[in-house]
């Protein structure tokens, strides 16, 4: 048993991809597409005059233009635009519904045409006219109207007095700015109508939640609309919603009576969600010992006038140190923005970004080493619900990793390491992530030639999610990976979450088992039925499938080999279809955990930085795939690079317009930004979980990655920069 | 983008012909920032003039022992041209801090001198900008203006010219050739690029009907002594904030001539020939090349989002002067900096 799970096994979409076999949802040509272009606002708030669609539509080519005035039919109530994850309190965003603008590039009109070419030109001479109305987009101008949200964690003690009563205090405000998710592929979808049924390709995390979405908006029955999203040029939390370009393919595509096709230009993708610009205030009160006795959290985030989204910012301070008293607030401020939205562990990676700078600062005041008051502080429980966790190797993250990086030859002084020109820092954090599961259900198909074909709603975002499930399917089923094929993104599938909250893994994983299971059970009813049988006697959990073969356990000389059970049952193909077992465990609480560990150079005279090394040691229970998982891990810390020094979404704020909307001028790390990255995955094993032990890798391998950074950064030149991102000119003071 | 025309231009002549019976064409080259331009609507050329093809993409040798680098020489190639890795490795090094490989394979030498400011507003055509728009106001001022200029700037406009090659091109004073409807001639460097004054829609002393056939670099390629250091927002494929041309003649210690360009901070490369004379006889260390960087940065003004350029740049130059002196040119592979 168990030959691929824990390998490093390639991507078997691999191959598809790099030929371009994989089609996007962008790329599919069907018959007398329509190309749509969006025209978007150029104000941020105000209401359209007038919609002069004459010049543009004298254009050869062109088909029709979608404004508000101009459209088919639309659900008008707020809980038909609400999605799976639209935030419970608000009026979700209505592509193309009145004349209110309530952010800049809102869409005001799809120009349709016969090639994209003309559309795009086309949509170049539609004329807006706008009552203007004064806008808000800077979170510090707004920072005073923010309101409280409701939060899980109960303040416990009284953290204030025991803040002021702390021997040692550390106090500070630190600020990530709006950060926006630049997946390689556009977002983009095709829709068709044949008679009533609906076949829409889009890009999306979650192929169901789009179907609802649209049932709900179109007023539709579900089994009349399909939403395919076989592959995904990154997600990041960007399609956890379906985007309004799906709506305007599906109104375009009814307006027309053709397919048609909408894809956004890159400029377009910055009036999408993003991680929210979030200002975080801590307060962290400790005993000259080193051990915590007040933790405040505070955190200010933005969201649109029209919804309130929020994430965990605070509150992870309970699920790593033990104090007796914390205190965690949760604030929001409306701009006249579109709706903020998750992006790779939101919450964490801001949230967790300031506690583990607030960390190090307070190691500093207690001249203490930064990982042993890591270590002194270290919760066996969440403190807030007193839970234990299921599994929680932090310990041996903080262990390995150091070991790997070489953190004992530290000099804690800063300013005191350096090469030529350059001070080195070598700073550390800690990251926590949830590990999450969900309801969900996988097909099997086995047939009589040793294939299975496994399948399941789920999205595969790039991540490599067909390759772990290959993997377990192959396992659990006893057949070699390349007998199998694994079908996602396609709401007629069997029901599964979106794929988001790294929960996906953990998810479709466990319900490839439990159907597995279910298979095993009607081969071995077949093969009982064989003359002379070698499995007469076995129970169900006697047997397993292995090499082609359903075996004894007990004895594995009593086997037959799967096709030939089929055979004799006269069967040609097994069908199954089944639920993961999950239950909510009230009993343990449970998380990801890592501890990372940066190294950078700082130029002395030019603030230049560079970091040369980064160990990620991460605790996840079952790691399924090395390579995959490795990937997961690698991809996360370029991310965590980008987030400490380069990515900020600028914002003129007269204009309420974002000046950097591309990707030249909106900076991620490029190669020369990326050193060596080590992956370390501290063995996990978790039996309480879920069946399989899996805990989900694509979250926690940023979360804690600025911080190492932000706090090499004072290390190695004796500057605390909290404002993100850490750019040469506030680590000098250029006179 | 707008539906335009296209046309090959067989040669030279053809390429002048075709320019001047009609205003609305413009030539292209590699494509790399025209065709951007296009997309975004900053420009709408009703005919595109395709020079890639023209026979002007040789590197020969002068009979006053420069170079004359045809205006259709791929970056690339330019760069890594052995009578360029080995008399004017200053060039070559610019070059290679530009951009990405792919850019540079396609950009084109004059194409290069031609490229447009990076200002955000310039790009987005919804905003006030007196480049794009003249008289419709500069937005910058006021606005985000990190990557803007704190030198030679003006009330109508205070962009920077972002090309990293033409600083080199400026320290070692090179001329731009050129040909037009009445003939050719040929500019010097310092002439050719403008400042903005009360005229920033226009970039460079270039005649709209004028091609640009070659630059040619005179024979003192400074191979020695010399370095090209950016400064930018992250350690490749960046515009620089700030970058620094330096080339020394040493006589021991003793400098003997000195140019001294700097890019990222004005709309054009800047040099000021005050800066170099100061250092000229002296020794070539630390007090010399402040004294020079305070020179070349007199007058220079911060709009706020920028100020920090004022003291980077300082540093920067006397940084990249020590490079030079030390006979430590930057790596633009290794980032490290010298
Ligand atoms: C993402 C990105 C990053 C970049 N980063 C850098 C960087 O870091 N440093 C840097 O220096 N550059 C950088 N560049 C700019 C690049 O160097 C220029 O785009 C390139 O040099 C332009 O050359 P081209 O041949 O493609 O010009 P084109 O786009 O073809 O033409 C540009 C202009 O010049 C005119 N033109 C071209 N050739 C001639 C001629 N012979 N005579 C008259 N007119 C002519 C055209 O009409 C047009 O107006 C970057 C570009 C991009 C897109
Ligand atoms: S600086 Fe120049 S290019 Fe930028 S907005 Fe002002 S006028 Fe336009």
């Amino acid at each position: 048993m168990a030959s691929y799970i824990g390998t490093a096994t390639s991507r078997v979409d691999g191959r598809a991809k790099v030929t371009g076999e994989a089609k996007y949802a962008g790329e599919f040509n069907l018959p007398g597409l329509v190309y749509g272009q969006v025209v978007g606002s150029t104000i941020a708030k105000g209401r359209i005059s007038l919609v002069d669609t004459s010049e543009a539509m004298r254009v050869r080519g062109v088909i029709d233009i979608l404004t508000h005035q101009h459209r088919p039919e639309m659900a008008d109530s707020d809980d038909a635009y609400k999605d799976d994850t639209a935030p419970e309190k608000g009026s979700p965003y209505r592509p193309l519904y009145d004349d209110r603008i309530l952010f800049c590039g809102q869409p005001v009109a799809v120009v349709l045409a016969e090639d994209w070419e003309t559309a795009r030109f086309a949509a170049s001479l539609v004329r807006v006219e706008y009552q203007r109305e004064a806008h808000v987009t800077d979170l510090h101008a707004q920072r005073g109207e923010a309101f409280a949200v409701e939060k899980p964690e109960k303040p416990r003690g009284n953290a204030e007095k025991a803040f002021a009563a702390a021997d040692v205090r550390h106090e500070a405000e630190y600020f990530i700015p709006t950060e926006h998710h630049n997946p390689m592929e556009l977002f983009g979808s095709t829709a068709m109508w044949e008679d009533d049924k609906l076949t829409v390709y889009d890009k999306t995390q979650g192929v169901q939640n789009v179907q609802r979405y649209l049932c709900g908006v179109f007023d539709l029955k579900p089994d009349a609309v399909r939403v395919l999203s076989p592959y995904m040029g990154g997600g990041f939390g960007a399609a956890l919603r379906p985007q309004y370009q799906v709506v305007l393919a599906v109104l375009a595509a009814r307006a027309v009576q053709r397919p048609v096709r909408v894809v956004l230009t890159r400029e377009q993708m910055y009036a999408l969600g993003y991680r929210p610009a979030t200002i975080e205030r801590l307060a962290l009160g400790a005993r000259s010992g080193g051990t915590l006795d007040a933790i405040m959290h505070e955190a200010i985030a933005v969201t649109s006038q029209f919804e309130e989204f929020s994430r965990n910012d605070t509150g992870w301070a309970d699920l790593l140190y033990t104090s007796p008293n914390t205190k965690f607030v949760h604030k929001l401020a409306r701009l006249d923005v579109p709706t903020s939205s998750d992006m790779r562990a939101p919450g964490a990676a801001t949230g967790v970004y300031a506690l583990e700078c607030a960390m190090d600062e307070l190691a500093i005041a207690l001249k203490i080493d930064p990982v042993q008051l890591r270590l002194q502080c270290y919760s066996d429980r969440d403190q807030n619900t007193g839970l234990p966790y299921s599994s929680k190797q932090l310990r041996e993250c903080y262990g390995q990793g150091s070991a790997a990086f070489g953190w004992e030859k530290r000099n804690p002084e800063p300013r005191s390491m350096r090469d030529d020109h350059e001070l080195v820092g070598w700073g550390m954090a800690t990251g926590v992530w949830e590990a999450l599961q969900m309801p969900a259900a996988v097909r099997i198909v086995l047939t009589a030639n040793g294939h299975a074909e496994v399948a399941t709603a789920a999205s595969d975002i790039g991540t490599g999610t067909y390759t772990i499930m290959a993997q377990v399917a192959a396992d659990m089923l006893g057949l070699p990976i390349d007998n199998i094929s694994v079908k996602l993104g396609d709401s007629s599938l069997p029901q599964s979450p979106l794929e988001g909250g790294s929960w996906i893994a953990a998810s479709v994983c466990n319900a490839i088992a439990t159907t597995a299971h279910a298979v095993r059970k009607e081969l071995l009813r077949l093969a009982k039925r064989m003359k002379d049988s070698p499995l007469a006697g076995a129970a169900a959990d006697d047997v397993t499938l292995a090499d082609g073969k359903i075996v004894s356990t007990k004895d594995p000389g009593q086997a037959a080999s799967i096709a030939s059970v089929m055979q004799h049952g006269k069967v040609e193909r097994i069908e199954r279809e089944e639920s993961n077992t999950f239950t909510e465990d009230k009993l343990h609480a449970r998380n990801a955990h890592s501890a990372v560990f940066a190294e950078v150079k700082v130029d002395e005279e030019l603030g230049v930085i560079r970091v040369t090394r980064v160990v990620n040691a991460v605790a996840a229970g079952r790691i399924l795939n090395l390579k995959t998982a490795r990937s997961q891990i690698m991809g996360s810390v370029v991310w965590g690079i980008g987030m400490a020094l380069h990515e900020e979404t600028l914002y003129d704020h007269h204009f309420g317009r974002v000046m950097n909307a591309n990707i030249a001028e909106y900076h991620v790390p490029v190669n020369a930004d990326v050193h060596d990255i080590e992956v370390i995955f501290v063995d996990e094993p978790d039996e309480t979980i879920n069946p399989l032990g899996i805990k989900g890798l694509g979250e926690i391998g940023i979360v804690g990655v600025a911080a190492a950074i932000a706090n090499a950064v004072y290390h190695a030149t004796g500057k605390r920069v909290r404002d993100l991102p850490i750019t040469l000119d506030k680590v000098i003071q250029f006179e | 983008m707008n539906p335009f025309s296209y046309a090959r231009a067989s040669d030279v002549a053809d390429a002048i012909r075709q320019i001047a019976a009609d205003p609305a064409a413009r030539f292209v080259a590699g494509g790399t920032n025209l065709i951007d331009l296009m997309k975004y609507d900053v420009e709408h050329p009703a005919r595109l003039i395709d020079i890639s093809q023209l026979p002007l993409k040789s590197i020969e040798e002068t009979p006053e022992g420069g170079l004359l680098i045809g205006a259709m020489v791929p970056n690339s190639d330019l760069a890594y041209h052995p009578l360029i890795e080995q008399r004017y490795p200053l060039l070559a090094s610019a070059i290679l801090a530009g951009a990405s490989q792919q850019l540079r394979n396609m950009a084109s030498t004059g194409g290069n001198l031609l490229q447009r400011t990076r200002c955000f507003y310039f790009y987005d055509v919804v905003t006030p900008c007196n480049k794009r728009k003249p008289g419709s106001g500069c937005s910058a001022i006021s606005g985000v203006n990190r990557i803007n200029a704190i030198l030679g700037t003006s009330d109508a406009c205070i962009a920077t010219h972002p090309s990293d090659m033409c600083v080199a091109l400026a320290a070692l004073d090179a001329r731009v050739h050129v040909a037009g409807p009445g003939g050719a001639r040929t500019v010097a460097f310092p002439d050719f690029h403008r400042l903005p004054g009360a005229t920033p829609e226009r970039d460079t002393n270039l005649e709209s009907d004028e091609i640009i056939t070659g630059i040619e670099i005179p024979a003192k390629g400074f191979n020695a002594n010399y370095s090209y250091l950016k400064i930018r927002d992250r350690l490749s494929y960046a515009f620089a904030l700030v970058s620094v041309a330096a080339a020394l003649e040493l006589e021991g210690d003793t400098i003997k001539e000195a140019r001294l360009a700097l890019g990222g901070v004005a709309h054009k490369p800047w040099r000021d020939p005050a800066a170099e004379a100061a250092m000229r006889g002296q020794h070539a260390g630390e007090s010399a090349f402040t004294k020079a960087a305070d020179l070349l940065l007199q007058g220079a003004q911060g709009y706020g989002h920028n100020n920090f350029k004022i003291g980077l740049a300082r540093r920067a130059i006397v940084r990249t002067l020590s490079q030079a002196a030390r006979g430590m040119p930057q790596s633009q592979s290794v980032k490290k900096i010298r």
